[in-house]
């Protein structure tokens, strides 16, 4: 019944966003094409937090192995060819194995992650963030193109003919796989697993004595975030058409919590806001302070480039003063009925939790 | 009979006339939105730049420079009478951006151009899409040979001497001064440090080489791969590396107690932006004031900034001061000037109502020298720039030319050969005529 109902849902908003790509320009369509990569890896990442009560600042490396793991394979793609596996179902059987592998790099992640708890899982994350996407690609510069980065192609399907808008083509690859990641995970966390996941997030103790395997729990947490973050990055990859270190740095990883945490831990629905506001404020931003002649607010031109940069700072802010709960927090708060407690993540675990644990989680 | 011969000469010369008007339509008639990006009033074109993040000490000071010069064409009649509205954007140097500035730049702001985009990297990222749009993508800021692609990239021209040519020439001058001394090379390792080699490698006789050295630009710890130069016993270093990077080479080699000669390509030797990074680094150890520069032997395919007796450096100095007063008048403040002097060049060949193509077209036709000290490669099959470059030796914070201006070609077999012609001086009015 509810994988029917989110079903119908994502068919509504897919029909919605296709023809909304009719009625915007082509760089509208890009901007949606970028959202729709972050929101994967966003919706996944929160679904670490909020529900398994995990949190990684590394997902960013997921989102490094998901884009390099496309860009190899569809540098050496020929065996598809060979196999008559061409255009979009090339392109989607390179995302699923993008999917695998970042999700098999994360189940050996969370093997090791499991053991720690709040910081200390924070900090193991961290380093997977700084050491992975720049130092690999640098050390073995001849597989992976060293700074300079893959290039990845696409090619609009000539079903839809020579006019059709490329970045239009984009919007719609990318909405329709995060359609079907958003699904997966919607299902997931209704499921037995997502119940298995809240129950350990608010008392481990307890769960473990109801009989869940909490480290098997963890572990299945991290490989399933680290999925969405390598499909994401595979998403990534095609819509900036390279994959170079540089993308995917800290700041990436950073992007991607504040994200979460701006839309609401827990929430999928969050994480499009908090992906939204992710790709369009810093380009808003921009766009203002280029139309300002690059002076923004009486700034030299040399400091006015930190400005959208500063202005997410203070966004994140207002948010969090405003809506504590994340963006989609709020819309419940204000719009929804009286908010049920199993939707308010660390609701729980305020209550319950010792409260050291609850600092740790509020200062990360 | 004569009647019929009298109407068919009327009506030759009647299609004469109103050939001849419309092409003196196309010079003097209305200005009109002949492509996205030209309206009656403006041209506008946007770029990518490194405002932020690890290129953009030195570099960020590019597009500034370049938009003062575009001012100063505004101010002087612009291009037929429009004025260039240069948008350009910062994407810290990081591939994933440039991809979204561009999008947002073709597709929001929807420029004619994009001129002058800087990195090799990052400039990856986009010109695939740019040749798919169509968009001119004009006088790249990298050295990458890559750019000069007219199969796969018939919209992309490059600007700046390429790296392997850059190479040939800094061997060229290696080979001949430094003969049976031991040579080591310390370079970038991406296009920019492998294409120089590539062409130091088709002079330099590679058993005088004794240790090829790398540095990745996330790095900063260079100590082992100088350590290794010292060990090899290398008596002359040969060096592709940016600004930093070259200033790190120097005090890790002082450090060490070792002092080779120094022969560095001109993307890391301008001076200003050079002794600035020495005494920053140094600081511990004292200020060492314009020394450290000092005796650096490079390469330069623009006139030296000291050299106030040129007329394109009294010019473009007068313009900085004028319009962009607050950056130091430095080698990147020169290289975005002198872009912008070549891209207002070619639109003023363009015509006076451009289409994208007609931009494409008036390249491919060949561009006067202007700035640069050797011609311009710029033909229907080569989208090379600068094709040389004077060898030069830092002194006192001022790259002093030793000798001739070089040439060459990128295909192994070109020799290196002196060009003998004086530059040619800058327009009075300093803006290219039509």
């Amino acid at each position: 019944m509810t994988l029917l109902k989110h079903a119908a849902a994502a068919v509504a908003v897919a029909i919605i966003i296709g023809l909304l790509t009719f009625r915007l320009d082509g760089y509208r369509d890009y901007q949606i094409a970028e959202v729709a990569a972050y929101v994967v890896a966003v919706a996944g990442l929160t679904i670490l937090i909020g529900l398994s009560g995990q949190i990684s600042v590394g997902n960013g490396a997921f989102m490094a192995i998901g884009a390099y793991t496309t860009a190899l394979l569809q540098l050496h793609a020929g065996w598809l060819d060979h196999l008559h596996i061409t255009g979009t179902w090339q392109i989607t059987v390179i995302l699923i194995a993008s999917l695998l592998v970042a999700a098999v790099g994360g189940a050996a992640f969370g093997l090791a992650a499991a053991r720690l708890r709040g910081p200390y899982l924070a900090g193991a994350t961290l380093m997977l963030a700084v050491a992975i996407p720049v130092s690999v690609a640098d050390k073995y510069a001849g597989v992976f193109g060293g700074d300079q980065g893959l290039g990845v192609t696409i090619t609009t399907p000539s079903v839809l003919g020579p006019a059709f808008s490329p970045t239009r083509w984009l919007a719609w690859l990318t909405c329709a796989a995060a359609l079907i990641v958003l699904i997966a995970l919607a299902n997931l966390s209704r499921s037995r697993v997502g119940r298995s996941w809240r129950a350990l997030r608010d008392d481990e103790v307890a769960a473990s004595l109801a009989g869940l395997n909490v480290a098997r729990l963890q572990v299945l947490g991290f490989a399933i975030s680290a999925a969405c973050a390598g499909v994401g990055g595979g998403l990534l990859a095609i819509v900036s058409s390279i994959v170079s270190p540089g993308a995917y740095t800290l700041t990436l990883s950073i992007g991607l919590l504040t994200a979460a945490v701006i839309g609401g831990l827990g929430s999928i629905v969050g994480a499009v806001w908090g992906s939204a506001l992710l790709v369009l404020v810093p380009s808003y931003l921009m766009n203002v302070a280029g139309s300002h002649g690059g002076k923004l607010f009486g700034l030299s031109s040399g400091s006015s480039p930190f400005v959208p940069i500063a202005a997410y700072g203070v966004v994140l802010i207002a948010v969090m003063l405003l809506f504590p709960t994340g963006i989609q927090g709020g819309v419940r708060r204000l719009f929804g009925p009286a908010v049920p407690r199993a939707a308010e993540p660390f609701g729980l675990l305020r209550r319950r939790g010792p409260a050291s644990e609850h600092q740790e989680e509020g200062t990360i | 009979m004569g009647a019929i011969a009298t109407l068919a000469s009327a009506a030759m010369v009647l299609a004469a006339c109103s050939s001849s008007g419309s092409k003196s339509g196309a010079t003097q008639g209305a200005l009109t939105a002949s492509a996205p990006g030209i309206t009656a009033t403006t041209i506008t074109i946007g770029s990518h730049q490194p405002l932020t993040g690890p290129a953009a000490p030195g570099y960020s000071e590019i597009a500034p420079a370049s938009n003062a010069y575009f001012q100063y064409v505004n101010a002087h009649g612009g291009i037929f009478g429009r004025k260039i509205v240069y948008k350009y954007l910062d994407d810290g140097y990081n591939p994933t951006n440039t991809s979204t500035v561009v999008h947002q730049l073709v597709l929001n702001d929807h420029v004619y151009a994009i001129f002058n985009g800087l990195g090799t990297p990052t400039h990856q990222a986009v010109v695939q899409y740019l040749n798919s749009q169509q968009v001119p993508d004009v006088f790249v800021a990298s050295g990458c040979s890559c750019w000069n692609n007219t199969s796969s990239y018939p919209d992309t021209f490059g600007w700046q001497l390429n790296y392997i040519r850059e190479g040939k020439i800094l061997g060229s001058y290696v080979e001949q001064h430094f003969k049976g001394k031991k040579i080591g090379y310390f370079y970038q390792n991406d296009e920019f440090g492998l294409d120089g080699v590539k062409g130091l490698d088709m002079v330099i006789p590679k058993s005088q080489v004794v240790s090829r050295q790398t540095y990745v630009p996330t790095n900063p710890k260079i100590g082992p791969a100088v350590a290794a130069l010292k060990a090899a016993g290398a008596q002359v270093i040969v060096s592709f590396s940016i600004p930093a990077f070259t200033a790190l080479l120097k005090l890790t080699s002082l450090g060490l107690n070792y002092n080779p000669m120094l022969v560095v390509s001109s993307v890391g030797t301008d001076p200003i932006t050079l002794d600035g990074l020495l005494n920053t680094y140094a600081k511990k150890t004292g200020s060492f004031g314009k020394s450290l520069s000092n005796g650096i032997i490079t390469d330069g395919y623009l006139p030296s900034v000291g050299d106030m007796s040129n007329p394109w450096i009294a010019l473009f100095e007068k313009i900085h001061n004028k319009y962009d007063a607050k950056a130091p008048f430095d080698g990147n403040v020169l290289y975005g000037m002198s872009a912008a002097y070549t891209f207002v060049e070619a639109m003023f060949k363009a015509g006076r109502n451009p289409t994208r193509a007609d931009l494409i077209n008036a390249i491919n036709a060949g561009l006067p020298q202007g700035v640069a000290v050797a011609p311009y490669a710029y033909s229907a099959t080569d989208h090379d720039g600068i094709t040389g470059a004077y060898i030069g030796m830092i002194k006192n914070g001022v790259l002093v030319p030793l000798g001739h201006v070089l040439t060459t070609k990128t295909s192994p077999g070109g020799a290196v050969t002196a060009i003998n012609a004086p530059q040619p001086a800058p327009p009075a009015s300093g803006i290219p005529s039509s």
